[in-house]
């Protein structure tokens, strides 16, 4: 009888707790993390599309135009990591600051100077393509496929 | 208006990057998102997918990494019908030249002159 009443108290001690740590637990901030990503993703774009607009105004072609835009904001992308600025966006951006292509910039950037203590050559020069070679290699294969495939129906 | 459409569907290309990140127990790497924009953009780009988003949202679709696989893509299928099999090798890397090679210029400079903080 005694060890009966135990039990019980024990699942409803069990569940009581259950319940405040699910009240106490901070939330999941998914939601904050998708509006800072929309955030900061967005301006990034934005920011291209200013660039994007003045190129085509002064006259240059659309496919000149786009591919300046791009080298612009690798650019930038390079050169706020390197103030270490990217970075402190990117902790709150997410992927909001991964993907643009300024956040390719970034990585590059962030393993090339990360590896400096192993040399221009073989430290920079081999660990700047740590995740932009995997990067580059998927698109090159994609493309090389698509092109086949186009190729092939043509 | 450009630069509201630019606005919209960059965020929102970067919001589902998010839900990549957040929804699949921390395992997805910013290298992994990269590597994912760019081969899913070349390949919706093929299928004709990916040039309304750009024609909707400009430098919104170009910017994020998938619309450098949508140059990619695009650069290799002008090459297959323009000069065939070398086309089909030369043609994705030609469209994207100033980009590959300004990231890995910049990139090295940047980490030439900088010095990791923290």
């Amino acid at each position: 009888m005694y060890e009966e009443k135990n039990e019980a108290l024990k699942a409803a001690e069990k569940q009581e707790y259950k319940d405040l740590v699910n009240r106490v637990k901070p939330k999941p901030p998914l939601l904050v993390n998708c509006l800072w990503a929309f955030g900061v993703g967005g301006l990034i774009c934005l920011i291209g599309q200013l660039f994007l607009n003045y190129l085509l105004n002064i006259g240059m072609n659309k496919a000149d135009a786009g591919s300046a835009t791009a080298v612009i904001m690798i650019f930038i992308g390079a050169l706020l990591t390197g103030l270490g600025v990217y970075d402190k966006i990117g902790e709150k951006a997410g992927a909001g600051s991964i993907v643009p292509i300024t956040g390719f910039a970034n990585v590059i950037v962030a393993s090339a100077m990360e590896f400096k203590k192993e040399g221009y050559i073989f430290g920079v020069g081999a660990r700047i393509f740590s995740i932009a070679g995997p990067t580059l290699l998927f698109g090159f294969v994609a493309s090389v496929l698509i092109g086949l495939v186009a190729l092939i129906i043509k | 208006m450009s630069l509201l459409m630019a606005f919209l569907i960059g965020g929102i290309l970067c919001v589902i990057g998010q839900l990549a990140m957040d929804l699949t127990k921390h395992s997805i790497t910013p290298g992994h998102v990269l590597v994912g924009y760019i081969t899913i953009g070349a390949f919706l780009s093929a299928l004709g997918l990916y040039q309304p988003l750009v024609d909707l949202g400009g430098a919104g679709a170009t910017i994020p990494l998938s619309g450098f696989g949508h140059g990619l893509a695009q650069g290799a299928i002008d090459g297959a019908a323009q000069k065939g099999l070398l086309g089909v090798f030369s043609g994705g890397v030609e469209a994207t030249a100033a980009g590959i090679t300004a990231a890995i210029v910049f990139g090295y400079l940047a980490a030439v002159f900088f010095n990791p903080r923290g």
